[in-house]
């Protein structure tokens, strides 16, 4: 692995205020030593796969909580492929059945994390599985 | 990932290195006489520690008040039609994101969250479907939505006018608890001050056309649910509600007409003595405050009337049939505590929408207590306890002192504008988090008592064709309307909203004539602003 430090994009699609979660991975992944990049609330599609650009971010973190995951999620992929950074990989978290979490899997999320994951387990699998972008 | 946590368990039988409360308020190992030095009085008495009214449950129980809204109007309806029949005591409207937000369905925003969250509502029409075959004048109504609530409300008394009920003859609440949407619950269309003053518009216009409606309910809740300490939640619920109290004391109405008209709206976590404690001292702080503060002389201006929900955050996706647990824990902490109305969250709140088995289990659990446990033979049976006197006295010393902070700052509309009661939250949803992944705190399921589960539950799915056919209803709805009543109505909003003028009675004109709940946000939106919060973490 690189001696680059993580850049790490923490997003809140959609018109859904509930950022406690979003909030405390934005810090946790803070405090494991990664830079996080928070967009605040209510993001459009658009507007979070232009950070993911313009910030040249290694990862990007979803959080919904609103029920819009199965439109919201594969228009963000949808964008950062077509602005050229679809091998940016994409987790998320927040109630999302297993259905949709198959279904999000396929389309190209790496990982989705519901209610009761631990901070820990956020970071862990980050530093398993989110290498630095050359 | 719920695998990662099997290797951590605990020993049940090994003594706890804290005994703290989930809020983290350390505790004495036992208390005795002496320690609490509060007034408790007498049940409906000033301050009103033992609860608002003299006789308490034994006259009515508490109105079982579920929370429900999904898909389209018909689909929740629907819903409302099987709580009343199963006994419900009144109905709670849970409204979709843009509806919340003032978009109509066939905004870009909208998409992918159309009937979700709740039900879809743009325009009167829905509003109509919502509660065909429902008199409006039979039941109490709550409505939860808070920068569109002037358009809802107004939609509401619309759709009464039309079933031919009297307007004074409606009762009900709407949340448009705007400080705490700032605080915590993050939707809004425009910044604090403009907001407040639509507040107050509509708890003015309430007083003179809706006498019986509770134009505003004062919510910890949300702010609960972000992360805060129960002090923290009991603290500044009480100071935003100081902000609308001001603000119509300011306008020139009299606290003792309008006083009687504010209601609450609590949390109920699983810390079962301190949600006791908590709710008992917000009776006797709301009362010193109305009384001492702003000068009210009648009982009925200062007494605390609330309605609770159990715990959202409190739920967990692991062995969800213990949520059923948790929520009867929540529900006799809020009804020994003497709540007028409350939900029972449904034990698949955590996965989706609640399905109507989970519904009706969580409604039952509220009969159960009523009918069979006996709590509501007599009233605030708790009082006097030793422990429970004891902390109810250092709730209200500790949330005074996190007032006498907010007014040091300048009064609530500043401290939000400066992220201090967003700061305090952010930090103690964080200490939580923390002392929950070193396991100081255990949730049965989740750090504690894990296994290995069976099949996932059955949970309600929002069909995804609903969004397009509701937007092409929303369509086909405004080509059908006079435009140009539609756009006079809507400089009859702008004007008001202009010139300073209350604007209720002009959002009533516009709903009638189909402007939509998007079209009045928009007016909102462009005479003043839209907030952006400063996204800091």
């Amino acid at each position: 692995m690189s001696e680059k430090v993580l850049r790490i994009l923490v997003a809140k699609p959609g018109l859904d205020g509930h950022d406690r979660g979003a909030k405390i991975i934005a810090r946790a992944l803070r405090d494991a030593g990664f830079e996080v990049i928070y967009t605040g609330l209510h993001q459009t599609p658009e507007m979070i796969a232009e950070t993911a650009v313009q910030e040249d971010v290694d990862c990007v973190g979803l959080s919904i909580l609103s029920g819009a995951h199965m439109t919201l999620f594969p228009r963000i992929l949808d964008l950062m492929k077509q602005k050229g950074v679809g091998d940016i990989p994409v987790f998320g978290g927040g109630i999302v059945p297993e259905e949709d979490i198959a279904e999000l899997k396929t389309l190209g999320v790496k990982e989705i994390f519901t209610p009761g994951a631990s901070t820990r387990d956020i970071v862990e699998w980050i530093r398993t599985n989110i290498d630095a972008r050359a | 990932m719920r695998d990662s946590n099997s290797a951590r368990n605990i020993d049940p039988r090994q003594a706890r290195p804290r005994h703290a409360t989930i809020s983290g308020m350390e505790l004495e190992e036992c208390y005795r006489d002496g320690q609490a030095a509060g007034e408790v009085g007498e049940p409906g008495q000033y301050p009103f520690t033992r609860g608002v009214y003299p006789t308490m449950y034994r006259t009515k129980a508490w109105t079982m008040r579920q929370f429900a809204g999904f898909g389209s109007a018909a689909d929740t309806n629907a819903r409302f039609k099987y709580l009343l029949a199963a006994g419900g005591g009144g109905l709670s409207t849970a409204f979709d994101m843009p509806t919340l937000m003032g978009y109509d369905a066939d905004h870009a925003r909208a998409e992918g969250e159309v009937g979700r969250e709740g039900v879809a509502v743009s325009t009167i029409a829905d509003m109509q479907v919502l509660f065909d075959g429902i008199r409006l004048d039979e039941v109490t109504t709550s409505m939860t939505v808070n920068c569109s609530a002037s358009i809802l409300l107004a939609m509401y008394l619309v759709v009464a006018e039309r079933q031919g009920c009297s307007w004074k003859k409606l009762g009900g609440t709407i949340q448009n608890d705007m400080f705490k949407e700032f605080i915590a619950q993050k939707e809004w269309i425009c910044p604090p001050e403009p907001s407040l003053r639509i507040v107050t518009d509509m708890i003015e216009f309430c007083m003179n056309e809706v006498p019986r409606w509770h134009p505003v309910s004062i919510s910890g809740y949300h702010i609960r649910e972000a992360g805060s300490t129960a002090v923290q939640e009991l603290a500044f619920t009480l100071a935003d509600g100081i902000g609308y109290v001001q603000a119509a004391v300011d306008r020139g109405l009299d606290p003792d007409e309008f006083g009687p008209r504010l209601s609450f709206f609590f949390n109920v976590h699983n810390d079962f003595l301190e949600e006791i404690a908590k709710i008992r001292a917000a009776r006797r702080l709301w009362a010193k405050i109305m009384r001492e503060r702003f000068g009210a002389k009648t009982d009925r201006a200062c007494l605390m009337r609330t309605h609770a929900q159990t715990s959202g955050v409190s739920l967990t996706a692991q062995q969800p049939l213990n949520n059923v647990v948790r929520v009867t824990i929540q529900a006799l902490a809020a009804t020994l505590a003497g709540v007028q109305s409350l939900h029972t969250n449904s034990l698949d709140e955590t996965l989706a929408l609640p399905s109507e088995e989970a519904v009706t289990v969580a409604l039952r659990t509220q009969q159960i207590l009523a009918e069979e446990s006996g709590i509501v033979n007599t009233v605030d049976p708790f009082g006097g306890s030793f422990a429970i006197e004891a902390l109810t006295d250092r709730m209200e010393r500790e949330a005074a002192d996190y007032i006498r902070r907010i007014d040091e700052l300048g009064g609530i509309v500043r401290a939000i504008e400066i992220g201090y009661p967003q700061s305090e939250i952010a930090d103690a949803a964080y200490a939580f988090q923390h002392a929950t992944d070193d396991s100081e705190y255990v949730t049965v399921g989740v750090n504690g008592y894990v296994m290995d589960e069976g099949k996932a539950l059955e949970i309600l799915r929002i069909d995804r064709a609903l969004e397009a056919g509701q937007r092409e209803k929303v369509k086909a709805f405004k080509a059908a309307r006079d435009a140009k009543k539609v756009a006079a109505r809507i400089e009859e909003v702008r004007r008001a909203a202009v010139e300073d003028r209350n604007l209720m009675p002009h959002v009533v004109d516009a709903v009638r004539d189909g402007v939509t709940v998007g079209e009045i946000s928009d007016v909102y939106r462009n005479v003043f602003g839209i907030y952006q919060d400063p996204a800091t973490i």
